[in-house]
Parts: structure tokens; C-alpha cells; sequence
């Protein structure tokens, strides 16, 4: 996979045309937006709990290790199976393993970036296992064959008369476009898969260091059953996930929802602290939960660190004049959107995803909303840096701005170019050669309207 | 009393595509009793580099403005975007090197956007009858709304001006210049500045104003003369004239 400037220009282009797609993005971005602003209004403080949370996620990833490893310690005691997945294939493979292991060929799922991240379901289909997502729209993405366009709602980019369309073809009978019958079709043929897979698959939001527990927000239900149902649940999660204790696990939990969907608290939030008990009815027998580190590690102590306090709730991208244009498909990547533009390079390759740091105006509104305060516009920033510095751009580009730069540093000559250049024409030749709408230069430059005797006093 | 020395940073695409915006400036610097100084060898303040990744560039260009200007008693610049660059990213950009920290900290803190430093001599300025002129939707410009803070500033003026605001929807949503990104990102940046048009169109003002000069431009490109679009410093100027 390759996005760089020409790519993503494409990318652009397909998804201006389509105006189906605009509209669904401006629609729920707005409903975001909105209810994210309401529901941080309705806290005493929020400025200072987004203070809170930033000094929490800054202090947490400055001691990882020591947190993850009291996680590990206390998620053993509970009786959690804990793996540590360096990369993507690694994680993978565990969960395959897992499953192969207990001759288990179906495994329901509940959406997860992680999973996404780590292309699971691929691998599992590779293995022979099926996998079947349960939450309604990364069920009707994996119906569509498409990856998810927008972290917490990956199937915003679809209307609803385009799912009445899958689901009818899925489901061999025609299904009404109306939500409320959308959703019975789902409840209804997903309800077989919940109760026939031997193992449930989900990410995780958090994890509680203090007492090993995995937090798992979600607003369908389809989490719950996913975790207790099947004998076996295996989380997939980010080592960045961690936090010390249930006092900053509530300051987390309490602008996550806010900031997503404009919820107070989602509508579940489950608080999953090993597998069932002896004697316990309910839950799984057992449970495993694989941290992946997948490059997160390595920039640590970097000036990217502060990326991995995200907590992935998709208010940057809601505000974001490029993402709200462009959709999440445009940027190749389950990440996408401000957080993406930096996230995705980091995770899958500088060189490979180069067009992403430029897709950005660096307006500062992902800054002005994001619960961690985030700082993407610098970071996006130190990517472009890099870029240049590794020659990563189209050099008739560079090489045009080092020349501009370098004749901005010499005055005479910029004023001398200045008027050669409204004696020529003015900007009508450049025109000829400039691929994008250039305004006309004025007769006179301030310069020399200065120097005139117009401006004496 | 000396007057206050005012340097004028014009910014280049004033004095390559707006220089009306540059004479209006100085006439409204000048009613507010500053005396006027242009420092002829300035050209730009870096932005455009620094914003896309050449740093080294930029910190030249940084440095050069720095010894440029560091006898004014204030700097007003008629750009948000630029005074931004100047008076937050400046400082940044020296870091690690004290002598120049020290100089680009002080350049920063006697810098001023133009409205802003307006904003201190509201007594002196056109107080025109309220709403004896037309109706104006502001566009904030990100720089200027974000990283300076200034929202009140360009609205205060105009009201005192005589102009009425009809605030459009989402006024601070970024009009699709972002510096390069014009150039890299063409039909994106188009299609932002189409919202950013409609928008302004569907607030009923007949004129869209800005505080920098190159959203000015990137909604001038749009709007195919259709809309009437200008800088905040030539309708105060306006109103000056009429006085």
C-alpha cells in the first residue's frame, strides 16, 4: 500500500464526486460534533478534566512498562492468559493459535481498531476461521468487503438505503430501509452466530493496571454476548492502554463517550476482570488478552510519544475540514483523519503513507477538541520536517520552495524578480505552467506604491 | 510625546496581490496617531516553509526579520496567520539557541495583528452610527482564532465602524488556503473554500471579511467576482474616508 501526493489526490477527487457519501459524512460529523459539545458542557469543568486526562496519559506512557507490568501481574491473579504480540503477525498468530488449538472454526467479534490494525480477520479466514462482526456497522463493512471510514462509526460513509441493499443480499429476503427493521435483521441473523462461535474476539479501552481489568465500551449489547457467551474471549489490545488506577480510569471514561457520540457513559461499559468464577452461571471459561506493541514502543521518548495518549475517540476527525471532505477510505488506513494523518505513518510506514501528514491544513480544530489535547498539528508538522530532510517529496516541489525561500532572503532580488515579473505579463504566463488557480499579481507591489508619493504623509 | 514608531510588516502577498490592503493599513495606523515606519528590506515571515517541513528555511527567514525589526516600539502586521508565525512559532523555532531565544521572545511580545492593536484606540477610530453601513459576515481566520486568540478583536471594530455581523455558520472552519497545502491539495482546498462560500453566502451579509490575506485569496479564487470579499483593514477604511 502506497499514498503519497498523487494517490491521495485521486483518493480526493472519487470522493468529492460522490455525493452520497458528502452528505452522509457531513450529517453525522455534524450529530457528532453537536452532541460532543453539549455533553462536555454539561460537566462543571471539562477544560480541566481534558487537563487531567492529558497529565494522566502523559505520566502513564512515561512509566509503561512499570504499568503494564503491574497490569500483567494483577490480570494473572484474576486468572487472564496474558500474551505480548511484538507485530501485527504475532498477534495474529496467537489468536490463531488460540483457536486452532480448541478446534474452533467461528469466532464472533465486536469492532475493534486493533483488529483492523492487525488485519485479524484476513488472517483468521487464512486459517480457515470465520470470523463475523457483531456490531452493526462493522458487520455491514465486513458484508460490503470494505474496511471501516471513521474509527467509532465504520459505516458512516454508507446511507441507509445502501445497507437495506446488503442486507437483503445477505439475507436472501428484502429488507426494509428504515433503521428500526435494519437493526431487527441484524439482532435476528446475528443471534445464531452468537450462540453457535466458541470464542468471542473484542479490543479493549482500557486497562485497569491496579486490579488486571479490561474496560470494553460499546453501545449495542453485541460486546456483553461477544464476552459471555463463547467459552473463550480473547481481547486484542494496544500497550498504550494502560492506566494505574480505577480514580484515572474514571477521568478517562468520563470524556471518552463525550467526546465520541456525545454520550455521558456509552451504553454499556463492561469491566471484564478475569473469566467466570467457580460456580458463576455466566461468562467465559476462559480469558486471554494479547497486548500488542506493533512499533509503539519504539517512539517512546520520542517527540511522537504524546500520539499513543489517544484514546481513539474520533472527535478529531469529526471536526476536521479534510477528513469531513474526503472520508475515512482516502487515507488507506484504519486510522484516518487527523489522528490517522499521524498515527498511520508511525504505524505502517513513513515512506509508504507520505501524502498523509500533507492532508491538512494544520487549522488546529482536532487541537481545539481532542479529550488528551493532543498536539497533531506539531506532530504533523515534525512529519512534514522529516519528510524533506529524507527526501520523501516530488522534487520539482522541494526544489520550487528551496528556490523561493532562498530568493526571500535577499530582498534586492525579490524586488528586482518582482518587477521583472509585472513587466513579463504578470502572472498570466506563470498560469500556463501552474497546475492550480494562482491569483493575478497587483500592478504595483506595496513596495512600490511605499516609494511613491501616494503614501506621504 | 515621540510617537509610537509602528513598523509595518505587510506580508508578501500584500504587497504582491493586496497592496490596497497595505495603503489602508497605514491610513488607519496613522489616524491612530502611530508614526508609520515600512522597513523596506522585509519580504516574508517564513510560514509558508516552516508550515511545510523546511524548517532551515524558515528559521533564515526568521532570523533576517528578527534584526529587521528589532528597533520598532510595535510591529502590526495585517495577517493573523503571520503575526502567529512571528509571535508563537518564532520562539519555538530558536529554542535551543539562547542569544536568538531572548531576541525573538522580545520581537514576539511588541508584536501585534492589526485589529488587535487597533482594538486599543477604539475611542479614536470610526465610531460610525451603529449599523449606518452594511451588513458583513467575518470569516476567522485559524491562525487568528487558534493560535492568537483574537475573535472579539475584528468584530469590535467593525461594529464601531458602523458594520453589522451576520455570522455565518462555523466561522472558523478553515477556508482550504492552509499555506502549500493550496498547492498540493488543489481540489480539496477548492472544494473547502466552496463550503467555506456557501456558508457566508447563506449568512445574507453582502460582504465576506477576513483579517488575512490568504484566505482573502483563496475565497477571491472561489468566487468568480460573485461575492464581494475583503480584507478587514480596507472596509475600516472605508468607513474612515466617510467619516
Amino acid at each position: 500500500m502506497r499514498v503519497d501526493l498523487p494517490t491521495f489526490r485521486a483518493h480526493t477527487r472519487a470522493a468529492l464526486a460522490d455525493q452520497l457519501l458528502q452528505q452522509s459524512i457531513e450529517n453525522a460529523s455534524g450529530n457528532f460534533s453537536d452532541g460532543r459539545e453539549k455533553a462536555l458542557g454539561d460537566l462543571p469543568d471539562s477544560e480541566a478534566l481534558r487537563d487531567q486526562l492529558k497529565l494522566i496519559r502523559a505520566a502513564t506512557l512515561a512509566n509503561l512498562t512499570e504499568h503494564l507490568e503491574e497490569f500483567e501481574r494483577n490480570a494473572t491473579a484474576a486468572g487472564v492468559v496474558v500474551h505480548w504480540a511484538q507485530d501485527a503477525s504475532e498477534a495474529c498468530e496467537i489468536v490463531i493459535a488460540l483457536a486452532k488449538e480448541r478446534g474452533i472454526s467461528q469466532v464472533v467479534k465486536t469492532k475493534s481498531m486493533v483488529s483492523e490494525e492487525i488485519q485479524l480477520n484476513s488472517a483468521l479466514e487464512g486459517a480457515g476461521i470465520r470470523p463475523v462482526e457483531t456490531d452493526l456497522g462493522e458487520w455491514i463493512v465486513q458484508l460490503a468487503a470494505e474496511p471501516p471510514s471513521h474509527i467509532i462509526a465504520p459505516a458512516v460513509h454508507k446511507t441507509k438505503e445502501q445497507v437495506a441493499d446488503l442486507f437483503s443480499d445477505e439475507l436472501g429476503r428484502s429488507v426494509e430501509a428504515d433503521i428500526a427493521a435494519l437493526t431487527a435483521a441484524a439482532r435476528d441473523a446475528l443471534r445464531g452466530d452468537f450462540l453457535s462461535a466458541q470464542m468471542g474476539i473484542t479490543g479493549g479501552n482500557i486497562l485497569v493496571a491496579e486490579s488486571g481489568t479490561l474496560v470494553l465500551v460499546t453501545n449495542e449489547g453485541n460486546g456483553r454476548m461477544v464476552t459471555s457467551l463463547p467459552p473463550v474471549h480473547v481481547a486484542v489490545v494496544g500497550i498504550e492502554k494502560v492506566v494505574p488506577s480505577w480514580e484515572q480510569a474514571e477521568v478517562w471514561l468520563s470524556l471518552l463517550s463525550r467526546s465520541a457520540t456525545g454520550q455521558p457513559l456509552s451504553i454499556y461499559t463492561n469491566l471484564i476482570t478475569g473469566p467466570a468464577r467457580p460456580g458463576e452461571l455466566d461468562g467465559p471459561q476462559e480469558v486471554h488478552l494479547v497486548l500488542l506493541d506493533n512499533q509503539r514502543s519504539s517512539y517512546l521518548g520520542t517527540q511522537f510519544e504524546e500520539m499513543f495518549g489517544c484514546i481513539r475517540c474520533g472527535a478529531c476527525l469529526n471536526v476536521c475540514p479534510v477528513y469531513t471532505k474526503v472520508g475515512g477510505h482516502a487515507y488507506r488506513s484504519p486510522y484516518s483523519g487527523p489522528m490517522g494523518a499521524v498515527l498511520t505513518p508511525l504505524l505502517f510506514g513513513k515512506g509508504q503513507f507520505s501524502a498523509l501528514p500533507q492532508a491538512s491544513t494544520l487549522c488546529g480544530a482536532c487541537l481545539d477538541v481532542c479529550p488528551v489535547r493532543i498536539d497533531l498539528p506539531r506532530m504533523l508538522l515534525q512529519l512534514r520536517e522529516e519528510q524533506v530532510e529524507a527526501g520523501r517529496l516530488p522534487w520539482l516541489g522541494v526544489w520550487v520552495e528551496r528556490a523561493a525561500a532562498w530568493v526571500m532572503t535577499k530582498p534586492k532580488l525579490y524586488r528586482m524578480l518582482s518587477l521583472l515579473a509585472r513587466k513579463f505579463g504578470g502572472t498570466r504566463l506563470a498560469k500556463l505552467f501552474i497546475p492550480f488557480p494562482i491569483p493575478e499579481i497587483s500592478q504595483q507591489t506595496f513596495h512600490q506604491l511605499w516609494k511613491s508619493r501616494e503614501l506621504e504623509e | 510625546m515621540a510617537k509610537t514608531k509602528v513598523y509595518l510588516f505587510t506580508t508578501c502577498m500584500v504587497d504582491q496581490v493586496y497592496p490596497q490592503v497595505g495603503v489602508a493599513v497605514v491610513r488607519l495606523l496613522r489616524k491612530v496617531g502611530a508614526e508609520v515606519i515600512y522597513p523596506a528590506d522585509q519580504v516574508c515571515c517564513g510560514q509558508p516553509f516552516f508550515n511545510s517541513g523546511f524548517t532551515k528555511e524558515a528559521k533564515n527567514l526568521a532570523e533576517q526579520n528578527i534584526d529587521l525589526l528589532q528597533d520598532a516600539d510595535a510591529v502590526v502586521i495585517p495577517s493573523g496567520s503571520c503575526t502567529a508565525m512571528i509571535r508563537v512559532e518564532y520562539p519555538k523555532l530558536f529554542a535551543q539557541q539562547p542569544a536568538l531565544l531572548e531576541k525573538a521572545k522580545q520581537l514576539a511580545a511588541k508584536t501585534y495583528e492589526l485589529t488587535e492593536f487597533l482594538n486599543n484606540f477604539l475611542e479614536i477610530l470610526p465610531l460610525s452610527e451603529p449599523n449606518s453601513r452594511g451588513a458583513v459576515t467575518y470569516h476567522d481566520s485559524c491562525h487568528m482564532c487558534r493560535h492568537l486568540k483574537l475573535r472579539d478583536e475584528p468584530r469590535t471594530l467593525l461594529q464601531s465602524s458602523g458594520f453589522s455581523i451576520q455570522e455565518m455558520e462555523q466561522s472558523d472552519r478553515c477556508c482550504g488556503f492552509g499555506g502549500v497545502f493550496f498547492t498540493r491539495m488543489p481540489e480539496l482546498s477548492h472544494a473547502m473554500a466552496q463550503q467555506k462560500l456557501n456558508r457566508a453566502t447563506e449568512s445574507g451579509a453582502e460582504v465576506v471579511v477576513t483579517a488575512d490575506p490568504g484566505c482573502l485569496m483563496r475565497m477571491q479564487l472561489d468566487s468568480d467576482g460573485k461575492q464581494t470579499i475583503k480584507h478587514i483593514a480596507e472596509l475600516l477604511d472605508e468607513a474612515l474616508r466617510c467619516e
